[in-house]
C-alpha cells in the first residue's frame, strides 16, 4: 500500500459527501446527526448533496417500497465511483417489522451495501458509529472502490 | 511588453491550476461509465422523452432588426470620424441615408414588430383583413 493510496484513502474519508436518500423516520435522525449536537461536520460532511452527481455516499435512510426500488438503484447509478452505501436503520437493513408485500425486505436486494446500522431508528450515535466504522474500513483498505 | 508580464504569469498559473486538477483527477479517480450512469438526472426516474429545444420566434425578429441598425449606426460612425472635412455635403448624404433607416424603424413600430405584446401585432393583421374584406 503506496504512500499515495493512503493519501487517496485519506483524503476519500475526510470529505465524503453524504446523498440525501432519507426515506422515512430514520431520515429525521439522520438530519438530527447533522446538525449542531451530533455535528457532521466535523467530519466534513456536513453538506448532503441533492444531485447524486456531486455524492459518495448513499445513506439509505428508511423504508424502501417497491415502487421505490428502480428509483433508487436509478439514483444510486448516477453516483460517480469511488461510491457506497450504508443502510440505516431496521427497515432499509431487513425490512424492519413490515414484513409484507410492498416493502422491500432490505435494501441489499437492490444496491450493494457497505455497512447496516441496526436501530428503529438508530440514534444519531449509531449513525455516527456507522459512518466512522465506514472510514475506518476504507482506511483499512477492507472496501475497494 | 514587460508591462504584459503579471497576464502572462496568471495565464500560465490558470493554465496550470487547470491542468493539475484534471489530471490529478485522470490518475486518481476511477473512470467506469456505465449507460445508466451516462443518462440525465431527473430524480431516478428513467428519462423518456428529451426536453424540446423551442424557443420564442420573436427572438428571431429581434436579431434580425439588430442586424439591420448597427449596420447604420456603423455607417453613422463612419461618417462621424470625419465629419469635418466633408462639410455640407456630408451632412446632407448622411441626413437622407439616416431618413430612409429611421423610416424603417417608424415602419417597424407600428406594425408591431418592437412589441412583447402579441395584441397590437394581431390587431394590426385584423385590420389589415377587415381592409382586404
Amino acid at each position: 500500500m503506496t504512500t499515495v493510496d493512503k493519501a487517496a484513502k485519506w483524503a476519500r474519508t475526510r470529505s465524503m459527501f453524504p446523498a440525501s436518500f432519507g426515506l422515512a423516520c430514520c431520515a429525521i435522525e439522520m438530519m438530527a446527526t447533522g446538525v449542531a449536537h451530533y455535528d457532521l461536520a466535523r467530519f466534513g460532511m456536513e453538506a448532503f448533496r441533492a444531485s447524486p452527481r456531486q455524492a459518495d455516499l448513499m445513506v439509505v435512510a428508511g423504508r424502501v417500497s417497491q415502487k421505490m426500488a428502480p428509483v433508487l438503484r436509478q439514483v444510486y447509478d448516477q453516483m460517480p465511483d469511488p461510491k457506497w452505501v450504508i443502510s440505516m436503520g431496521a427497515c432499509a437493513s431487513t425490512g424492519g417489522m413490515f414484513n409484507n408485500y410492498a416493502l422491500v425486505q432490505g435494501v441489499d436486494q437492490v444496491v450493494p451495501v457497505d455497512i447496516y446500522i441496526p436501530g428503529c431508528p438508530p440514534g444519531p450515535q449509531s449513525l455516527m458509529h456507522g459512518i466512522l466504522t465506514l472510514h475506518d474500513k476504507i482506511m483499512a483498505g477492507e472496501i475497494v472502490n | 511588453m514587460a508591462d504584459y508580464l503579471p497576464i502572462f504569469v496568471m495565464f500560465l498559473l490558470a493554465g496550470g491550476f487547470v491542468a493539475v486538477s484534471l489530471g490529478l483527477s485522470r490518475l486518481f479517480s476511477p473512470h467506469r461509465p456505465t449507460p445508466e450512469k451516462l443518462e440525465p438526472y431527473e430524480c431516478g426516474i428513467i428519462p423518456e422523452v428529451e426536453p424540446s429545444q423551442r424557443f420564442p420566434v420573436k427572438f428571431y425578429l429581434v436579431a434580425m432588426l439588430f442586424v439591420v441598425f448597427d449596420v447604420e449606426i456603423i455607417f453613422l460612425f463612419a461618417w462621424a470620424s470625419i465629419w469635418d472635412s466633408l462639410g455640407w455635403y456630408g451632412v446632407g448624404a448622411v441626413l437622407i441615408f439616416t431618413f430612409f433607416v429611421v423610416e424603417t424603424l417608424m415602419y417597424v413600430w407600428k406594425r408591431g414588430a418592437l412589441d412583447w405584446n402579441v395584441h397590437r401585432r394581431a390587431r394590426y393583421l385584423r385590420d389589415e383583413l377587415e381592409e382586404v374584406a
